[in-house]
């Protein structure tokens, strides 16, 4: 099978505190996907859950404490590293501290070009990236010479997008993308990204909390608790019919656009994330519906139901 | 709600400007532009909006804080207290300084700027309480704050912590939990929810309508996710550059939106287990400073007429609750 992007066993750890009282934090614990060509997987879960912290491995931004990183088969290395950068490109979640409030926008995307060596002229620069503005409904002429803040949120994002896309990218790693931008603006975003994969086959790492656009957008999603992948599969499969308890609680608190279906239950929120993060077992226990013994000191193991990967004791021996 | 409803709160064609000077020419922000509103007691209140519409000046307005450049041309505000109507616009600051915690409270969105980080969150608290309840010493005053922490089921160890200790969720929870803590008749909450991931947002709207439940006062909610809305509001307001387009029961505006846009904030939203495409609001939302004429969402209206561009419609009501400001509903 094709994968462009393949990770295996990834793990970060950071250390907290000094010499006498120190604590690590698993950020990433053991993590393993793969993204084919012209897909859209997504990174879902809750704040702190590790899925920026992904990103960053992924980026290249982070060191990973262990683990491998396979692109297009083949290891990353750090001479070709600028090879990489130029295929893997990323948008950031708040589009106003993308870009510097001093600086034209077009000096970021000239800078760019420059720095792949993309254009051999001047006209040559322009007109590739006119070209990718035109992708995100913007042209160069109303775009050239003006500050971030002529911009509306929606605007800069898609001119973020704009940007990665000058390299021409195989791959682009969206950290919460649409979260700053307003419900309304939300699915021009999104839509692009659908647009993006059907028409110039680019991949999407899609990270995200709002499990609404996820399953509006992605192919195949993964489901993250605490730095472990709690359950990974095909949209269809995991957000229609979650199997891990988290996925259930995740899946049920999307507030309906319906009045009718308003919650009735109650849910237990972690009081610290220090304590999850630290607890032996798997970390859901705490607040887990359905805890048993084992779950309170056994690390699930992986299980695979109709090709969903869940990590969940419940469906062990089954 | 069946019985006699009372209104709270109600203003009567409010107008707010910004006035701005900038590179020496006068700029008029007009971010509330002749706003009528009432609100009852014992509801939650829902007001939605894309960021700009002057969501955040109409809350400011409702909670009586106007300083420069932000002027009340025109209109008043008005409170219930005890029976009496009062015009908030014409007291003096003093007596809506004495108004707020005890009567009316606001949540911000940024929790993590309300609270002194250089304080313990139980500082804080003693700060806001003890500048309403006299005659209390600080041991009397930390009793209360506690007791307010516990009957609102969070950990009581959240007044020994720093600010930053606490997580996103549970400081937003506090700052709630700090607005709710003299029991106010209306509380006011500014995107409280935005920003934080779905299993802390349905928390702590759980916890929004508990207190709703408990203390029966009335809470204006604005947030630009429609999803929210359908969850916790009775009523629900939808502005747009400024004014109210639209206003009816939550019921109703998700099952019959008649404004277009309206109709475009409730359909463009994802729903699970349908895949077709949804398409965003076309267009961008016009700049306050610099309004269209006539109905300001004519440019981006699908369904635009001839007298869209000139004239503003007034309100349409199709019964006792649902109104409507749209040339292709009612007269036209």
């Amino acid at each position: 099978m094709d994968k462009l992007l393949e990770v295996n066993e990834l793990t970060k750890r950071y250390s907290q505190g000094n010499v006498l009282a120190r604590i690590t934090l698993t950020a990433v614990d053991h993590v393993s996907f793969y993204i084919k060509p012209a897909e859209i997987f997504t990174l879902a879960g809750e704040s702190g859950c590790g899925k920026t912290t992904t990103a960053k491995l992924v980026l290249g931004f982070e060191e990973a404490t262990s683990g491998t990183m396979l692109h297009n088969g083949k290891m990353q290395t750090r001479r070709e590293k600028a090879w990489i950068t130029r295929g893997v490109q990323a948008i950031f979640q708040d589009p106003f501290s993308t870009f510097n409030p001093l600086r034209t926008v077009d000096s970021y995307f000239h800078e760019t070009v420059r720095n792949f060596r993309l254009a051999r002229s001047k006209q040559e620069a322009v007109d590739r990236i006119d070209q990718k503005l035109r992708l995100v409904g913007l042209t160069y002429q109303e775009f050239a010479g003006k500050y971030p803040n002529e911009f509306s949120g929606g605007q800069l994002q898609r001119i973020s997008i704009a940007r990665a896309l000058v390299t021409d990218p195989k791959l682009l790693i969206a950290d919460e993308p649409v979260s700053m931008v307003d419900a309304s603006l939300r699915m021009s975003i999104v839509n692009l990204f659908k647009q993006l994969r059907d028409e110039l086959g680019v991949s999407i790492l899609y990270i995200t909390h709002d499990l609404a656009t996820a399953y509006y957008v992605s192919d195949r999603i993964a489901i993250m608790f605490r730095g472990n992948i709690v359950e990974m599969g095909t949209v269809e499969e995991v957000l229609m019919n979650p199997r891990h308890p988290y996925s259930q609680l995740l899946r049920d608190s999307i507030p309906q656009v319906d009045p009718e279906k308003r919650w009735t239950t109650t849910v237990t929120l972690s009081e610290l994330e220090h304590e999850e993060y630290l607890r032996q077992g798997c970390k859901f226990a705490g607040r887990c519906p359905d805890v048993m013994d084992i779950c309170k000191g056994v690390v699930p193991a992986d299980i695979y139901i109709d090709d969903v990967l869940v990590k969940c004791h419940k469906y062990s021996g089954k | 709600m069946i019985e006699e409803k009372t209104v709270i709160l109600r203003t009567e064609h409010l107008k707010a400007f910004y006035l701005l000077e900038v590179h020496g020419t006068q700029k008029t922000v007009k971010a509330v532009n002749d706003v009528d509103i009432q609100i009852y007691e014992n509801e939650i209140y829902g007001i939605a909006g894309e960021s700009g519409c002057g969501k955040t000046t109409l809350l400011k307005t409702l909670f009586g804080e106007i300083v420069p450049p932000l002027r009340l041309i025109d209109g008043k505000i008005f409170y219930r207290i005890d029976d009496d109507e009062v015009d908030v616009s014409r007291m003096k600051s003093e007596a809506k300084r004495k108004l707020r915690m005890e009567y009316i409270s606001y949540i911000p969105q940024g929790s993590m700027s309300v609270f002194n980080p250089v304080l313990k969150i139980k500082g804080t608290f003693a700060d806001f309480i003890g500048s309403h309840v006299h005659g209390q010493s600080r041991a009397e005053i930390f009793e209360l704050a506690r007791e307010r922490i516990l009957e609102l089921g969070l950990p009581k160890n959240v007044l020994d912590v720093y600010p930053h200790q606490l997580s996103g969720g549970m400081r937003q929870r506090v700052t709630i939990a700090l607005a709710a803590s003299l029991n106010p008749r209306i509380m006011i909450g500014d995107e409280p929810t935005t920003a934080l991931d779905v299993v802390v947002q349905r928390g702590v709207i759980q916890m929004l309508k508990d207190i709703q439940k408990n203390l029966k006062n009335t809470i204006v909610l604005v947030t630009h996710d429609m999803g929210v809305h359908a969850n916790i509001a009775d009523r629900i307001g939808i502005m747009y550059a400024g004014k109210l387009i639209e206003e009816a029961t939550t019921e109703k505006i998700f099952a019959q939106p008649l404004h277009p846009y309206t109709q475009f904030l409730i359909n463009s939203l994802p729903k699970f287990g349908d895949k077709s495409m949804r398409d965003s609001v076309p267009g961008s939302p016009p700049s306050l400073a610099d309004l269209p004429t006539g109905c300001p969402f004519h440019p981006r209206c699908p369904h635009v007429k001839d007298i869209c561009r000139q004239e503003m419609p007034n309100f349409h009501h199709l019964d006792e609750n649902h109104k409507v400001a749209c040339w292709l509903v009612g007269e036209a």
